[in-house]
């Protein structure tokens, strides 16, 4: 789950990690107060969206005074923001965070993550703070420095050393610089994080440590434990599919194309996607229904993925394992009953009780296109959607 | 010849009598599965079925000389079950539990590292040796005994496929693994691919990878180096958009890293026969095992 940079301060607050003084706006009145009550200018306004890149979308501005605040407020509020991160149709804004501008005299970058191969959490660091991380790690690695933290150990002194000695830092900003990575570390674990970010923590002429960016990714699995958390989701960043996807715990992604499709497993979901395109056409979404799901499942799959008014026609794709063919094919007849099934569906079935499945579906009555594998079935849907 | 499950293999169930446990021991047990044990605290002193239900590891394993489990409790309860096999002295762990947070299990491999079990999965079917033992939730009845062929998979039902196409093509299996969809997992590509070339009767492999890390770029490297017997690799997600998790925890491109692509290239370079299309797989794994 990602959430937005006012709130990810929010818990840097929480955790004792300096962060810039600001709030988070809905409208220029209330930007306009905020700056005011900052003391002092320039102010920042900072478009808050799920995405990176915001800076040079022109998402993110500096105010000199307060008319400037507001005016720059009432233009990014309601902006369409378009970042390299959201795809060419762009974001819509509906919240500003306005922050004292700072006396930067230095960036760096700070990053968190667990590292799946060796099982540890890894502290990324960099002196090449506010540029893009990824062009920094594919051209000049030498400038990330890499600490491993074990997680039953946890972190200790020497690490947060390392680090800041690794960023050159020195004076009164190392001490600074560690009391603050102990504690984003203590907020990583203690809230299931996947990924913290920050870029840039900068050093102020006057010597301070600060995070003047933040992004917090969590790790869905662990979310059942943090109830505080899943209050930060904002639904208005997510497709509205999805949303609905969600509530059903069906693990839906909407994509562009127009073959709908709904496969029980996740990397066989992936697979049919992938022979869709092979055979020429676009899959529309990814959905998986998951090992164990009912005829319920089936129905509510089916009426999101008609939802979406691309699909030109439906592939279904099921290995019977758990997932029963004949109980498939009971909630594919049920489903296509109810929602008065509008566009093409071909079927592919196999494993578990087939016969009993292919059965159901041929006495239906339905007009559903039965295929013998997955290469029949991929083609004939592409051949239904390509008319 | 097999790896790491065979008919001796004595299997115990950590969540024996919840509605899944039941179900999945019964169909292990009905595939000629070695059950000896189960465990659910609280519930020792009964039986599932004519199997004896314990409320310890420890006490299981004590009684019944169990060397593998098998792993249902849910995800909050996961790592707890898992260690407590571990320090029960347990061969093989085999942790079906899909939704396991991540730092959990991270936790439990540091913790597993200097012991001498094995973990397989979590978010995984399990390990099948065709007509011998079966330890996991995949459908027995798919599955050709005698061999020639390993395979090791990321997926689930992906795996039931890519098995299927080979019994329909006549083509046995000496075992098959999944190792799971999560991030972080006890059992990698590198393990088994070491452990099917060791093994005599296993002519050669089928290795099945997604989107996400670079476990395969791994496993394409020891290959090249480690692997004498012919390789066939499929790569779920070439169309999979990145930054946007796939369903597995552990299938999301980051940045230029994971991506379907990467993982052919890299795969290709180790000498691996990469199948493109996942509906000739099986006509493929003929034609490359057809002299091995």
């Amino acid at each position: 789950m990602k959430i937005h940079e006012y709130q990810a301060k929010e818990l840097f607050r929480k955790y004792g990690v300096p962060v810039p003084s600001g709030g988070v706006a809905f409208n220029p009145e209330e930007a306009g107060k905020i700056a005011a009550a900052l003391g002092g200018f320039p102010v920042v306004v900072k478009a808050q969206i799920h995405a990176g890149g915001r800076g040079k979308g022109g998402g993110v501005k500096i105010a000199g005074s307060l008319d400037e605040a507001k005016a720059l407020a009432k233009k990014i509020i309601g902006m369409n923001l378009v970042t390299h991160q959201t795809g060419p149709e762009g974001r819509l804004v509906k919240k500003v965070l306005v922050e004292q501008g700072l006396n930067i005299q230095k960036e760096l970058y700070l990053g968190i993550i667990p590292d799946r191969a060796s099982a540890k959490i890894v502290i990324m660091a960099s002196e090449a703070g506010g540029m893009d991380i990824e062009e920094v790690a594919e051209n000049t690695p030498e400038k990330i420095i890499k600490i491993f933290v074990d997680p039953l150990a946890g972190i200790y002194p020497y690490h947060c050393r390392d680090a800041a000695f690794g960023l050159n830092l020195s004076g009164g900003a190392v001490k600074e610089f560690s009391a603050m990575l102990k504690n984003l570390y203590s907020l990583f674990v203690d809230c299931d994080c996947s990924l913290l970010e920050i870029n840039p923590l900068v050093i102020t002429a006057e010597g301070s440590v600060i995070a003047l960016d933040a992004k917090i990714n969590f790790d869905d699995n662990a979310l059942f434990r943090h109830k505080d958390i899943t209050g930060y989701r904002d639904t208005d960043e997510e497709d509205p599919l999805e949303v609905e996807a969600s509530k059903f715990n069906l693990n839906y992604i909407k994509m562009d194309g127009n073959v709908g499709n709904m496969v029980n497993g996740a990397g066989l979901a992936m697979a049919t996607m992938d022979i869709i395109k092979i055979a020429g056409a676009e899959p529309a979404n990814f959905l998986d229904v998951g090992g164990g799901a009912s005829a319920e499942m089936v129905e509510n799959g089916f009426r999101i993925i008609l939802g979406d008014k691309n699909v030109k026609g439906i592939f279904i794709n099921i290995f019977g394992g758990i997932l029963r063919c004949d109980v498939l094919a009971e909630g594919v007849v049920q489903a296509a009953r109810k929602t008065g099934m509008n566009v093409p569906v071909v079927i592919r079935m196999e494993g578990t009780n087939v016969e009993a499945g292919r059965k159901i579906l041929s006495e239906s009555g339905l007009n559903l296109i039965t295929a013998v594998d997955l290469q029949d079935a991929a083609q004939k849907v592409a051949q239904i959607v390509r008319i | 010849m097999s790896i790491f499950v065979n008919k001796n293999t004595r299997l115990l169930v950590q969540g024996i009598t919840g509605k899944e446990g039941q179900f999945h021991t019964r169909q292990c047990v009905a595939y000629g599965t070695g059950v000896v044990a189960g465990v659910t605290p609280g519930k020792g002193g009964q039986k599932m079925d004519e199997i004896p239900v314990f409320n310890t590891v420890k006490e299981a394993v004590g009684k019944t000389g169990a060397n593998c489990s098998m792993i249902f409790v849910p995800p909050s309860f996961a790592a707890d079950a898992i260690m407590e096999a571990a320090d029960a002295g347990i061969a093989l762990i085999v942790v079906i539990t899909e939704g396991i947070p991540v730092i959990d299990m991270m936790k439990v491999k540091n913790y597993i590292a200097g012991k001498s079990s094995r973990i397989i999965g979590p978010n995984c079917p399990g390990i099948i040796t065709p007509g011998e033992c079966k330890v996991g939730i995949m459908p027995g009845h798919i599955h050709k005994t005698g061999g020639p062929v390993g395979v090791v998979s990321r997926s689930g039902t992906l795996t039931y496929e890519v098995v299927h196409q080979l019994t329909q093509k006549g083509i046995g299996q000496t075992t098959c693994i999944g190792i799971g969809g999560d991030p972080v997992n006890g059992t990698n590509f590198i393990d088994c691919l070491d452990a099917f070339q060791k093994d005599k009767d296993t002519k050669g492999i089928v290795m099945v990878g997604e989107i996400g890390g670079t476990a395969e770029e791994e496993a394409a490297e020891f290959i090249s180096k480690n692997v004498t017997k012919p390789v066939v690799g499929f790569i779920a997600g070439l169309t999979a958009p990145p930054g946007r998790r796939m369903g597995h925890a552990g299938a999301i491109i980051s940045g230029k890293s994971g991506t379907a692509q990467g993982k052919i290239t890299a795969m290709k370079k180790g000498g691996i026969h990469i199948c493109d299309n996942l509906g000739v797989l099986g006509e493929l794994c003929a034609s490359v095992f057809d002299h091995a």
